[in-house]
């Protein structure tokens, strides 16, 4: 008896889906996610989220790097953030959250850990990696209007983002701004300068750095004190 | 008639067409003779079942041609050679075209019909053709040869003619026909007079050597030009010249550089000029001027060094000894090495350096300043006449072409003008002559608002007559002093401190008579009165004798409070001129601690201090009856800088913006050049800070970068 009835209920199902409307088509299609998971990632959300502001505050993010066992000051918080087009310094909304979420596929606190590392090569590829770097300057411009960022926190910004990749160039280039003191502040065009500078010019002998060309002036400058330096 | 016998008949016809044309008196070829031929040729054409086809006919016409060509002309050529060759060449084509034009015209019916209908080559051409394959290509060699020995001969002397060779050349240019001629030429050419200057060298001096090498030169230009065209020409007269030039530098180039800079070295003009005499601008010793022009540079160069090394010389004697030397090297440039180009940019060389670089601390360009504010001043005309001023400014002028930050020069002469133009002894003539002279040689960018300065004084001149004027019509308005106003266009002139304070009530009774006179005289202006600069001749009764002192209203407005008590504190001062510390410090050292103590000042010491005291110093003397007190100091010169460097960048954004609005888009080693280029006649903007602006510009939204080529920038209206 029940097995005719489930055998009708699943010839029902099949018939459903034999004409599927628009709108079943489009769910399928768009989101590999299912409503399911939909749920899953808005709980996961509420977790953290602070009660009243309806955000994860850096609180939030705080318990979130607890969980995932890694350092709030860890680069791959940054990258998550720039997975979710994340606005703002310290806080995720839940379209951001779940955007980053959804594209990650991870609805669970473990499936989230598991995603890090496959987060980190994507974002190391030539391709997203501009996109990424000149995102992580963005990110840090906390105040509304803020156009520029100070020596200090370019520098530990500097060496979060391209530590890995650049470290003697970032070592230098720290040093130098620290020794400096006609720049103050960096701006959006020093900084996309220095990434274009770390993948063109050859270090430490800059042989085919040419000062004419469009560098930022604070890049100029570098190149003579690290030529001074090497005497 | 058959076939055979048709074409016979028309063999015979041009057989005698032939004779006639070589010239055989029996063979006259008749209007008959003409007309059947024709009519022969047009009835085979035309006539149904005609023995002869017109393919026949034209085929016919080409063997008539060759067989022409064969038999006539070729052995012409055969045996001749040199001049020979050509005229018969000549002759043999002027004879071919006049057979094939009157061929032609027996054939013109096959010619009108059946070749057009059938798209054949026309008949001319078939009989051009012919002789181009069989006779010009045949001997085109052979021509060529003969041309190039008919030159060799003209060199050794043989007479030369130049017309029939240039009726070949032209024939076979007409005809598209490369004979390598120009190549052969310059080959043999180059032989000969790489021999011929192989013997030259042997046996004669560099100036010897060079004459006849400048012989040789004008006579094969000569020789060549009834009938070379133009660029054969020069690639032969460069060839010629090159033979010579290349045993020079082996040969003779050591040896005459050794002896130029021995003459240098003794300032021997006579010697110099006469080592290039011979020479007109042009010719060949040219090639010389690369060499001995660095030679030149290094010279003066050196002279430059020494002179700027030389720390015991002051400023006015660097000035002159820079324009004496610039004078010789310009005597030199004009009369010995005939104004040259690689002599000039070697002197301009050695003067932007020199007239850029720091001497004992100081720019030239301050140097050349102060040097043209002491020829212009007042006491420089008792010891110069002023022809000789005017010479003297104009030798000094041409220094300033080499100087980069025109414009901070502009601005130091600019205050030294105001300084000139404000003092009794101001030559309003002289110094347009002078701004004129300036113009010269910097042009004209500058020179309106000193101009204007200028005209500024001129203007007070004639003011000052209707001010009298004005002043005896209305007899109670007298002011009481004799006085005079100098107006001033503002903006004009260099920033004047404005001190501020209460005058006493017979100036303020001047200020306001001229105030009402300048009032009615020009309704919509307002004056600003600065009593800091203008001269008051106060008299002062000192127990030893009674003087004049010249000073600045300021300072008369200070000692005039000595007329009602004789002691006066320093806050006494201050209150009773109602002005500031700085104005009122600068005032008082200039009264009682600089060159003539007019006031005595307790404590002694040389710097003034809120608890001075101040005495009217009744025993001062001197031993003029009338003295300068010299004005209060201000800092003048650091200013001056700061101003220009300020200037320098609003200019530099100006025009950075200017190029960018009207490029749009841009590379920016491009926007850089252009910058520089345009600036440049004002002063020579660096790398870094025309870098630093643009970037200024793009944190202010006028630029931005593009975001796929980092090099590119984009104007953002």
């Amino acid at each position: 008896m029940r097995r005719s009835s489930t055998k009708k209920a699943g010839q029902a199902a099949s018939a459903a889906r034999a004409n599927p409307s628009a709108a079943d088509l489009l769910r399928t299609a768009s989101s590999k996610a299912t409503s399911k998971e939909l749920e899953r990632i808005d709980s996961l959300f509420s977790a953290y989220a602070n009660g009243t502001s309806g955000l994860v505050d850096p609180e939030g993010i705080e318990s979130l790097c607890a969980d995932l066992e890694v350092d709030h000051t860890d680069v791959r918080i940054l990258m998550l953030a720039w997975k979710m087009k994340a606005e703002r310094q310290g806080y995720f909304t839940l379209d951001e959250w779940r955007r980053g979420l959804k594209s990650l596929k991870a609805d669970t606190i473990s499936k989230l850990k598991k995603a890090l590392p496959q987060l980190e090569k994507e974002v190391k590829r030539q391709s997203n990696f501009a996109d990424f770097y000149a995102y992580a300057f963005c990110y840090c411009l906390t105040e509304e209007k803020q156009k520029n960022i100070d020596i200090e926190n370019i520098c530990e910004l500097l060496d979060l983002v391209l530590g890995n990749q650049f470290r003697a160039q970032v070592d230098y280039f720290v040093e130098y701004l620290k020794a400096q003191n006609d720049y103050k502040v960096i701006n959006m065009d020093q900084w996309t300068g220095f990434l274009r500078f770390c993948n063109e010019i050859s270090f430490p002998d800059f042989s085919n750095y040419d000062p004419e060309l469009a560098w930022p002036l604070v890049l100029d400058n570098f190149v003579d004190w690290m030529q001074a330096k090497q005497g | 008639m058959s076939f055979d016998q048709d074409l016979e008949f028309i063999e015979m016809g041009v057989k005698k067409l032939k004779r006639q044309l070589e010239g055989d008196p029996e063979a006259i070829v008749t209007m008959v003779d003409k007309m059947s031929l024709y009519t022969k040729v047009y009835n085979l054409c035309t006539q149904r079942g005609s023995p002869v086809s017109p393919r026949e006919l034209y085929d016919k016409y080409k063997e008539l041609i060759i067989e022409y060509i064969m038999s006539t002309v070729l052995p012409s050529l055969q045996e001749k050679c040199d001049e020979e060759i050509l005229i018969q060449l000549v002759e043999m084509w002027g004879i071919h075209k006049k057979m094939v034009h009157k061929l032609f015209l027996y054939f013109q019916y096959l010619d009108h019909g059946y070749v057009s209908r059938n798209s054949l080559p026309p008949l001319h051409e078939v009989g051009l053709t012919c002789f181009h394959d069989l006779v010009f290509k045949e001997f085109k060699d052979k021509v060529r040869d003969a041309i190039i020995s008919m030159i060799a001969q003209q060199r050794e002397g043989k007479p030369f003619d130049g017309d029939s060779i240039k009726s070949v050349l032209d024939i076979f240019v007409q005809h598209g026909i490369e004979i390598g001629f120009e190549e052969a030429m310059l080959k043999e050419a180059a032989i000969y007079y790489s021999n011929k200057a192989s013997s030259l060298v042997r046996k004669f001096s560099y100036r010897e050597y060079m004459l006849k090498a400048n012989e040789c030169l004008q006579r094969e230009k000569t020789g060549v030009s009834c009938y070379l065209n133009a660029s054969t020409e020069a690639a032969l007269l460069e060839v010629v010249r090159n033979e010579f030039l290349s045993l020079f530098a082996g040969h003779y180039l050591e040896r005459e550089k050794s002896r130029f800079l021995t003459l240098l070295a003794h300032e021997n003009a006579e010697e110099l000029s006469r080592m290039f005499r011979p020479f007109s601008k042009d010719a060949i010793w040219s090639h010389m001027a690369e060499p001995l022009s660095n030679i030149f540079k290094n010279h003066v160069h050196m002279e430059a060094i020494a002179l700027a090394r030389d720390t015991a010389m002051n400023g006015q004697e660097f000035i002159q000894k820079a324009i004496k030397l610039h004078e010789k090297c310009l005597k030199y440039i004009n009369e010995c090495f005939q104004e040259h180009d690689r002599f000039r940019q070697a002197l301009a060389y050695v003067f932007h350096w020199l007239c850029n670089t720091a001497v004992g601390g100081r720019q030239p360009l301050e140097l050349l300043a102060s040097f043209c504010d002491d020829l212009l001043k007042k006491d420089c005309g008792k010891r110069l006449s002023d022809k000789a001023i005017e010479e003297t400014f104009e030798k000094a002028v041409k220094l300033l072409p080499y100087v980069y930050a025109k414009d901070h020069f502009l601005k130091l002469y600019r205050e030294n003008l105001a300084r000139r133009l404000l003092s009794e002894s101001a030559n309003d003539d002289r110094e347009r002559k002078i701004l004129v002279k300036i113009k010269q040689q910097i042009g004209n960018w500058f020179q309106h608002p000193m101009k204007r300065m200028v005209d500024d004084i001129t203007s007070t001149r004639e003011n000052q007559l209707s001010f009298r004027d004005y002043i005896d019509r209305n007899s109670s308005i007298r002011p009481g002093i004799d006085f005079a106003v100098t107006v001033l266009s503002q903006g004009l002139w260099p920033d004047f401190k404005l001190a501020d304070l209460d005058l006493p009530p017979e100036m303020e009774k001047c200020k306001e008579v001229f105030g009402e006179y300048y009032q009615w005289k020009n309704k919509d202006r307002k004056l600003t009165w600065i009593p800091s600069a203008g001269t008051c001749n106060v008299v002062g009764r000192f127990e030893p004798k009674t003087m004049e002192l010249i000073m600045t209203p300021v300072q008369a407005a200070a000692l005039l409070l000595f007329n009602s008590t004789n002691r006066l504190s320093y806050s006494e001062i201050m209150t009773q001129l109602n002005m500031t510390e700085d104005n009122v410090v600068g005032l008082l050292y200039s009264l009682s601690c600089a060159k003539h103590k007019i006031l005595i000042k307790e404590p002694a010491m040389k710097t003034i201090s809120p608890t001075d005291y101040f005495e009217f110093n009744s025993k001062f003397t001197d031993k003029m009856a009338s003295i300068k007190i010299p004005p209060p100091p201000v800092a003048k010169s650091k200013k001056a800088t700061e101003g220009v460097n300020k200037d320098c960048r609003w200019t530099i954004d100006a025009s950075i913006v200017r190029i960018m609005k009207s490029q749009k888009v841009m590379a920016q080693k491009e926007l850089v050049k252009e910058c520089v280029k345009e600036l440049g006649h004002m002063f020579k903007p660096e790398l870094k800070m025309i870098k630093k602006r643009i970037e200024g510009l793009m944190a202010r939204y006028f630029l931005e970068r593009d975001s796929q080529d980092p090099e590119l920038l984009r104007y953002l209206p």
